[in-house]
């Protein structure tokens, strides 16, 4: 109420500067909210903007060891990459391993998802279990499966022998290697991809559910017709997101296969760290960054509009 | 709604055999942390369980250093992304200026740019400001953040206008409505950026890998990679008390929070 008053006894005084009282307003508000924002804009600024527009202007170069840029070659580093036998290998790493992971991925992490959002007994506890992935790291993971992946003592390769089937060079073989990273990344992505979805079923409206029910809908018919359709938009998220993360896959390649055997796991985050920290090139590492960039921009772009039409949204 | 016994038992069924599946591999390094070598060689099952693996981990590296440096680091940007998310949230729901809605694009923007496609300028960045192997290096490039921003953005707009006008008018300037009002009631959702920011901080990979050349700020992560590549006996027992050891901080992290974590991502996802 008291505020409310002199609230009101105010008014006729400040309609005089009107205009000017508004303008000084303004520009109060302006620089208030940039002060605000300021701290994210200059780190945005030094470490994302500026680094980016760098990383364009180097793959136009030559550098030296250092970083510095010594000879312009324009479109020179774009030509090379494209006609490299090893980057074009790389690439075709890339999509495989993309291939490979996302589709998996999406449909294990859905399944436990819709198993663990059931109302039963103790299913917290199978949550916090299809959730721990989350909190285990790319290093540890890696050499958890590195055990795994061991060619002689390696549980995976002991169990084919007892089924009588030879084992396998998981990590030495050519055509094994990648799909060896893929299963790997799944397993280290099903924890988030989970979490995500099991969200994403929780926000479901019940009363569907029950209105189904009426009708005597049986179980894989509510999840066709309504678990799905309902969860689209988590899904488009997701998926997204799972795809954005294979193409920046580093450090299982670190420690298991170091992008070998013969290139076939050189995906192309760990080519731009090769070209750039193990060979200094600078320029044509760079070169290979922009290209990273378009491709995640598009793949964004692309999955917005694809994406949208078969969303449902509420 | 009540369901069938037998649906019950398959699911159930389903339910363990999953949980035994995505389980296994982290059981399995726990089983070996603590199993003796002869043991994991002949691949039976442990005759004896010690803490020796531990002891020869923690002795052979320095790995309580590591462990320090990576709770450090990991608490410091946790910290700075909390400020400068919730900072910038607030201007976004909060203060009405011109060239919000563009500054609010921007934002958007930064997320489509992965952080390896800049990773060559932004080490050099680092190098001519002299940062490498310092803890700075290793913070401040990840303190700013859309995806926190978006988050809190969500929580706040939760708070009614009102109560900023009326904050307003009783003289309350906008910084302090930010801290005394507008943080205490967004703590669930700061906590559960927080947990997450902590998680991924803790889990950084390739930024350290570049920028730390000694064991004064390395991180355990890179410790573990260490540990691995220099173990030349093939001692798994100690690689995996090793691989335990990093896990642990973020597993009970994890198992703390994960209801809250989930619900909170799935927010700062798809709203």
């Amino acid at each position: 109420m008291s505020m409310n008053s002199t609230a009101i006894q105010q008014t006729p005084k400040s309609q005089i500067n009107f205009e000017q009282v508004k303008k000084k307003q303004r520009m109060k508000n302006f620089s208030k909210g940039m002060l605000f924002l300021l701290p994210s804009i200059v780190l945005f600024s030094v470490f994302l903007f500026y680094p980016l527009a760098r990383t364009i202007y180097l793959s136009f170069f030559l550098t030296d060891a250092a970083g510095a840029t010594t000879v312009f070659v324009g479109w020179e580093n774009y030509v090379t990459m494209f006609t490299s036998p090893i980057f074009l290998q790389s690439m075709k790493s890339t999509f495989l391993f993309v291939l490979y992971t996302v589709p998996i991925t999406i449909i294990i992490s859905l399944f436990l998802a819709v198993i663990a959002n059931e109302k039963l007994k103790g299913i917290g506890f199978f949550r916090t279990i299809y959730s721990s992935t989350m909190g285990i790291s790319v290093a540890a993971a890696s050499v958890f499966w590195l055990y795994l992946f061991h060619p002689s003592m390696g549980p995976l390769n002991l169990l084919l022998n007892a089924i009588g089937a030879e084992g396998i060079g998981w990590l030495t073989d050519p055509s094994w290697a990648l799909f060896a990273i893929a299963i790997t990344t799944i397993w280290m992505n099903i924890g988030f991809t989970f979490l995500i979805l099991l969200g994403g079923l929780q926000s479901i409206d019940s009363s569907l559910y029950e209105s189904a029910d009426i009708d005597g809908a049986g179980y894989f018919y509510k999840l066709r017709r309504i678990t799905i359709p309902m969860l689209s938009p988590t899904l488009f998220f997701v998926v997204t997101v799972t795809i954005i993360n294979a193409f920046q896959t580093f450090g299982q390649i670190d420690i298991l296969t170091q992008g070998g055997p013969v290139n076939s796991t050189n995906l192309v985050v760990y080519s731009i760290y090769r070209e750039a920290f193990v060979n200094y090139k600078f320029g044509s590492a760079s070169a290979q960054a922009v290209l990273l960039f378009i491709i995640i921009l598009l793949m964004t772009f692309l999955q917005f509009k694809f994406g949208e039409r078969k969303v449902h949204y509420q | 709604m009540t369901i069938p016994t037998g649906r019950k038992v398959i699911f159930y069924i389903l339910l363990i055999i999953s949980g035994f599946l995505v389980f296994a591999p982290t059981l399995m390094a726990f089983a070996m942390s603590f199993m003796s070598n002869k043991d994991i060689m002949t691949g039976s099952l442990p005759t004896s369980l010690s803490f020796d693996n531990y002891v020869r981990a923690f002795g052979q590296f320095p790995l309580l250093k590591y462990l320090l440096n990576s709770l450090i680091i990991s608490l410091v940007i946790m910290l700075g992304q909390l400020i400068l998310s919730s900072l910038a949230a607030y201007a976004f729901v909060f203060l009405e200026f011109k060239g919000r809605d563009l500054l609010f694009f921007v934002f958007i923007a930064t997320m489509m740019v992965p952080f390896e496609a800049s990773i060559i300028p932004n080490f050099h960045i680092i190098r001519d400001l002299g940062w490498i192997d310092t803890y700075p290096g290793l913070t401040v490039p990840f303190f700013a953040m859309a995806f926190g921003t978006f988050l809190l953005r969500q929580n706040f707009k939760q708070i009614p206008k009102e109560l900023r006008e009326a904050s307003q008018i009783a003289g309350m300037g906008d910084f302090k409505f930010y801290l005394t009002v507008v943080l205490p009631v967004a703590r669930t959702s700061l906590l559960t950026l927080g947990v997450y920011g902590f998680l991924t901080s803790w889990n950084m990979y390739l930024w350290p890998l570049l920028t730390t050349t000694n064991d004064n700020v390395r991180t355990v992560q890179i410790g573990l990679k260490q540990l691995q590549t220099q173990e030349q006996l093939n001692d798994w027992g100690v690689i995996m008390a090793g691989a335990v050891i990093v896990v642990i901080p973020t597993l009970i992290l994890l198992f703390l929070g994960q209801s809250k974590l989930q619900k909170g991502l799935t927010e700062g996802a798809l709203k």
